[in-house]
């Protein structure tokens, strides 16, 4: 059996998501990323896996924690490298940061940093594709600490009352911040409480990437075709802290290590090998991603800081 | 003229409420573009709480005039959603109170979308509700908080205080590519007035001049301006001649026409039913200060409600509110009358 | 409370200018009094501390203590005193004003009373407006009434201060404007106390007077030259020609520049002219122009001009309204040929001049048309006589036949 392009772009997604995000951090120490950031490392098979499953034309509405989705989705490394240095090159003009990236062009809506206040917003762009006929998905991230908000429960209430077309995928990486899901939430199956809104919803293992793309992209189908909103629990672990640093009091040094030993950039590969991929191949693709994030520091570093004299522009939409 | 010929009926003037103005604005705009529609809760069988949009669910059916949950936050955002989407959603908010369980949508998706990314976004939202108090509501549903959401940029605040202005109101702001918020004074549904057929477009922003006066300008907007428009009316008679200045939207704020004014009259009475301390008629004073100090003849004035939460029994809710009694004593107050 | 005036039996304390417990200095300006003629300021005539102020509001007779002021004994040589102790009954306490001496009065309650802190603004209240306005066309604030928010002086203060103040002489006393613009309750106060005044004087003072026609010729022709190329408001009007005229001949006839007091003349020791100025609202008051026979026809008419704008805000000081020593009274601009004074007391004399008009006169055994004033000395027949008053007249001819000499 060999390896598929897919399993390739699988892999290579995943691989520049990760060091990114690990270039993100070395900046971040080095004063050259500043404000809030947020690292989905560990988290990489969801973001891939998800995303690949959805159409071009499918809308995404992502987290705070949203530079896999964002990369996943196509958004070029160098604008979100450049958005992360404030510059006007960045994909936002550097008016959003880590926290708030979008992409008009590939229905990209954005990083949210208000938790759970996405989700009234997939319900939202799900009725403009209804109302206009276009047979589109909203695919619609949150954490698993969203479900303990409000919006979440009146969020999936309208989907479901009006057949709407979003997808809910819940990024369950354990943790609200510091809080355990078992600290937040009386019941702590989460599917459990998305079928009470009468919502079809099943557990996925959010570290393998297939698992993540195939659950995805069956749902989607089902939204799709007419089936309302369906919800994913994606079960997935995040190895670094919460935002750049924090002292990780609330969780022991051996749970993060077992869940590394499922580490979807050491399994992924080791899978992949077993098909048949040349031992080189993973060396080939760090090398490219290696080169593509070279150039995009290179592009943020070079690039025009954010211009005060825009400041004023954009609070209200402009006469186009 | 023959013997046959009869006096002429007595033709009744078709008047128009304001919520009827409310409604047929609305109407104008939903058959005119049909990414229009209207959400909110017993906006469709009920007829809305506030009777604005009775009768439309049957002409427009319930995916045009939708009835939603009581989920205010999960409404607003999925207007915000829609309206990024490429629809025009009306999203009626029952009463100001309840729409602070969609602050957060309001506040912090609805205003910072365009910015934040850059202009990609523009977010065409229309938000209405009910404000205001003088309706023996209490505490909890009388508030005046429009002050509040013109405090953030992004956000259009209107206060539609005519009948003239709720015909245009709704129409003009959906021809707006921002969130707009509109005001609706609980005590104005009932006012009325005469409307010409085919009334003409209005424009969202910008002040109007209810009254020309040279002695004072009273400053208003929304439920206040009937109360300012008999205070004037009582000042004339006492010889005080005072200009009223509706305001009409409190963001964008229509700066030079307040400047203009009080630089004509040399004084400012500014009424806000809102809580005096940080009321937007405080941001009023403030920029009168700021940009009119040496046409003052006299510190400028506020009037609004009592700093308590507003009461039920009449009498109390009464004492609370800002009455043309305290609007004419701060007037004369302003042009040296200590009476 | 300090006499301000003859016919001052009280004055209302309207308002400290000073802290208690400040350094004060002699002429410092430290408090307005309220006379019913006037808002007077009222100066220190001692260097040192003062204290025990009295609240503003009453009123006082005069002679009643309304402060006290320490001596400080190092006073001048050491700019910070030292720390007095509490009890100090070997320092001399003065009255804020020497003289007259203090009634015998029950102790002032204010002696006692706890130190109130007072309410006194560090600025007139005044609105932007009415700054700005003030500032553009010259208007000083400080002794305006408002009629405004909480009587801050507006703008239509000082646009009525600034048609008054281009009126630099008289105004006729029945303007139509009086009443309508002053403060009426004080208009009627200060009618009552010029009657008062005027009475005394006709009940009191035999009056006599003479008169003559002066030919002002030279000193027309004088003032034309001097006045040539001047911008009008830097001309010297012929009032104040026939005032530096007046003063000079006071000079040279000493028994008509006096005071008549107790029973005794007290010829006065310098020339302090008062002139006479109907208010708008009524009532006449007559501020002196101190020294006025050494200042200069240019002094003159600014310091006439100066007294009469200020007569009108209705604020004089203390040493002009207690000082005259010989009044003037001028209706020239008012068109009548001749005025009969009556007298100020404790003044002797009253010098009367009426228009300035083209006469017909022989000169020379020729007829000529030349212009004259007529002028009249109303005198104090107890202490003077026509001697005196022709002398006086024939005194004021000859100056004025001689301005370039003042």
């Amino acid at each position: 059996m060999t390896v598929t392009d897919d399993a390739r772009q699988r892999l290579r997604s995943m691989l520049l998501t990760r060091r990114f995000e690990e270039r993100c951090a070395e900046l971040y120490s080095a004063s050259k990323i500043r404000g809030f950031l947020h690292l989905s490392i560990g988290q990489e098979a969801v973001s891939t896996g998800a995303v690949r499953a959805l159409t071009a034309d499918d809308a995404i509405v992502a987290t705070y924690r949203e530079h896999g989705h964002a990369l996943a989705r196509g958004v070029p490394a160098e604008t979100l490298m450049a958005e992360m240095y404030g510059r006007a090159e960045g994909c936002c003009g550097g008016r959003g940061g880590s926290m708030h990236l979008f992409d008009a062009s590939r229905r990209f809506y954005g990083g949210n940093a208000i938790v759970a206040a996405g989700l009234p917003l997939a319900v939202g762009l799900a009725m403009a594709d209804q109302a206009q006929g276009r047979p589109n998905v909203t695919a619609c991230f949150f954490g698993e600490g969203a479900m303990a908000e409000g919006e979440f429960h009146e969020a999936m209430n309208l989907a479901a009352l009006w057949k709407l077309p979003v997808l809910f995928l819940c990024e369950n990486n354990g943790y609200a911040m510091g809080t355990a899901l078992a600290r937040s939430e009386s019941e702590t199956d989460l599917c459990l409480k998305a079928s009470a809104y009468e919502v079809p919803a099943w557990p996925v293992d959010g570290m393998d990437v297939e698992a993540v793309e195939a659950s995805v992209a069956h749902a989607a189908l089902a939204v799709r075709e007419g089936g309302g909103p369906h919800f994913l629990e994606l079960r997935t672990y995040r190895f670094r802290a919460h935002s750049m640093y924090d002292p990780d009091l609330y969780r022991s040094k051996q749970e993060i290590a077992d869940w590394k030993l499922r580490d979807p950039l050491i399994t992924y590969p080791q899978q992949l090998e077993a098909r048949g991929m040349e031992a080189d191949d993973l060396q080939v693709l760090e090398r490219e991603v290696k080169a593509e994030l070279d150039a995009a520091v290179e592009f943020a570093e070079g690039g025009t800081p954010a211009p005060v004299g825009e400041l004023l522009r954009h609070v209200y939409a402009e006469a186009s | 003229m023959t013997a046959a010929s009869k006096p002429a009926a007595p033709e009744a003037t078709p008047t128009t409420t304001y919520r009827e103005a409310l409604r047929a604005g609305l109407r104008d705009a939903m058959l005119a573009d049909d990414r229009v529609f209207l959400m909110g809760e017993d906006v469709g069988a009920y007829g809305g709480s506030f009777g604005v949009s009775r009768g439309l669910l049957k002409e427009f059916g319930p995916l045009r005039i939708r009835d939603t949950p009581l989920s205010e936050s999960g409404f607003v955002g999925a207007g915000i959603g829609a309206a990024i989407g490429g629809m025009r959603p009306v999203v009626e908010v029952m009463t100001v109170n309840f729409s602070l369980l969609a602050l957060d949508q309001i506040v912090n998706t609805a205003a910072t979308l365009s910015h934040m990314s850059n202009g990609q976004f523009s977010v065409p939202v229309v938000i209405r509700m009910t404000t205001g108090a003088g309706r023996q509501l209490a505490a909890q549903h009388s508030h005046s908080l429009e002050g509040w959401y013109a405090h953030v940029p992004g956000l259009k605040v209107v206060t539609p205080a005519t009948v003239e202005d709720a015909r245009g109101i709704i129409p003009a702001a959906l021809a707006d590519p921002n969130p707009v918020l509109i005001f609706e004074h609980g005590s104005l549904y009932t006012d009325s007035a005469v409307l010409p057929a085919d009334p003409a477009p209005i424009s969202l922003t910008g002040a109007a001049t209810r009254r020309s006066g040279s002695d004072v300008t009273l400053v208003t907007f929304g439920g206040s301006l009937p109360r300012v428009l008999e205070a004037a009316e009582f000042l004339s008679q006492t010889g005080v001649s005072a200009e009223v200045l509706d305001l009409r939207c409190l963001r964008p704020l229509d700066e030079d026409a307040i400047l203009a004014s009080v630089r004509r009259t040399h004084r400012a009475v500014i009424v806000d039913e809102a809580w005096r301390s940080g009321a937007f008629a405080a941001e009023v004073a403030a920029r009168i200060a700021e940009r009119a100090f040496y046409d003052l003849d006299a510190p400028v004035e506020r009037i609004g409600s009592v700093e308590v939460p507003i009461p039920y029994a009449k009498a109390l809710e009464d004492a609370a509110l800002p009455t043309v009694e305290r609007i004419v004593t701060a007037a004369l107050r302003t042009v040296g009358r200590h009476e | 409370m300090p006499s301000l005036g003859a016919d001052m039996e009280s004055g209302v304390l309207l308002e400290w200018l000073v802290e208690p417990g400040a350094q004060v200095h002699r002429g410092d300006i430290v408090a307005v009094v309220d006379t019913d003629k006037a808002e007077i300021e009222i100066e220190s005539f001692e260097d040192g501390t003062i204290d025990d102020l009295m609240e503003p509001g009453a009123r006082v007779p005069v002679g009643e203590r309304i402060a006290t002021i320490t001596v400080d004994p190092t006073s001048g040589s050491q700019p910070d005193p030292a720390p007095v102790p509490a009890p100090t009954p070997a320092q001399p306490v003065k009255s804020v004003v020497p003289t007259p001496t203090p009634a015998p009065s029950p102790p002032a309650p204010v002696a006692a009373a706890p130190r109130v802190v007072l309410p006194h603004h560090e600025r007139p209240r005044v609105s932007p407006l009415a700054r700005r306005a003030a500032e553009a066309r010259h208007v000083d604030l400080t002794h305006l009434e408002g009629t405004g928010y909480d009587h801050a002086i507006v703008l239509a203060d000082v646009e009525r201060a600034d048609a008054d103040s281009r009126i630099p002489t008289t105004e006729p006393a029945t303007s139509a404007l009086a009443g309508a613009a002053a403060p009426d309750g004080h208009a009627a106060t200060m009618r009552e106390a010029t009657a008062a005044l005027m009475a005394r004087s006709k009940r009191e003072i035999p009056h006599f007077s003479v008169e003559t026609t002066i030919d002002l010729a030279n000193a027309m022709a004088w003032l034309e030259s001097h006045n040539a190329g001047r911008p009008a408001a830097e001309r010297v009007l012929p009032a104040a020609l026939l005032l530096a005229a007046t003063a000079r001949a006071a000079r040279d006839v000493p028994e008509l520049n006096a005071h008549f007091e107790g029973g005794r003349v007290k010829p006065a020791t310098a020339v302090h002219v008062g002139v006479a100025i109907a208010l708008r609202g009524g009532g006449l008051i007559a501020p002196a122009i101190l020294d006025a026979d050494r200042s200069s026809v240019d002094e003159t008419m600014e310091r006439l001009r100066d007294v009469a704008t200020r007569a009108k805000r209705g604020v004089m000081r203390a040493s002009e309204m207690t000082q005259a020593t010989i009044t003037v009274t001028n209706l020239g601009d008012r068109g009548a040929d001749k005025v009969l004074g009556v007298i100020y007391p404790p003044q002797v004399a009253i010098v009367g001049l009426g228009a300035i008009r083209d006469r017909v006169t022989a000169v020379d055994g020729m007829i000529a048309v030349r212009p004259s004033v007529i002028a009249t000395v109303a005198a104090d027949h107890r202490v003077t006589d026509g001697h005196q008053a022709s002398r006086f007249l024939a005194a004021l001819d000859h100056h004025l036949q001689t301005p370039e000499l003042f």
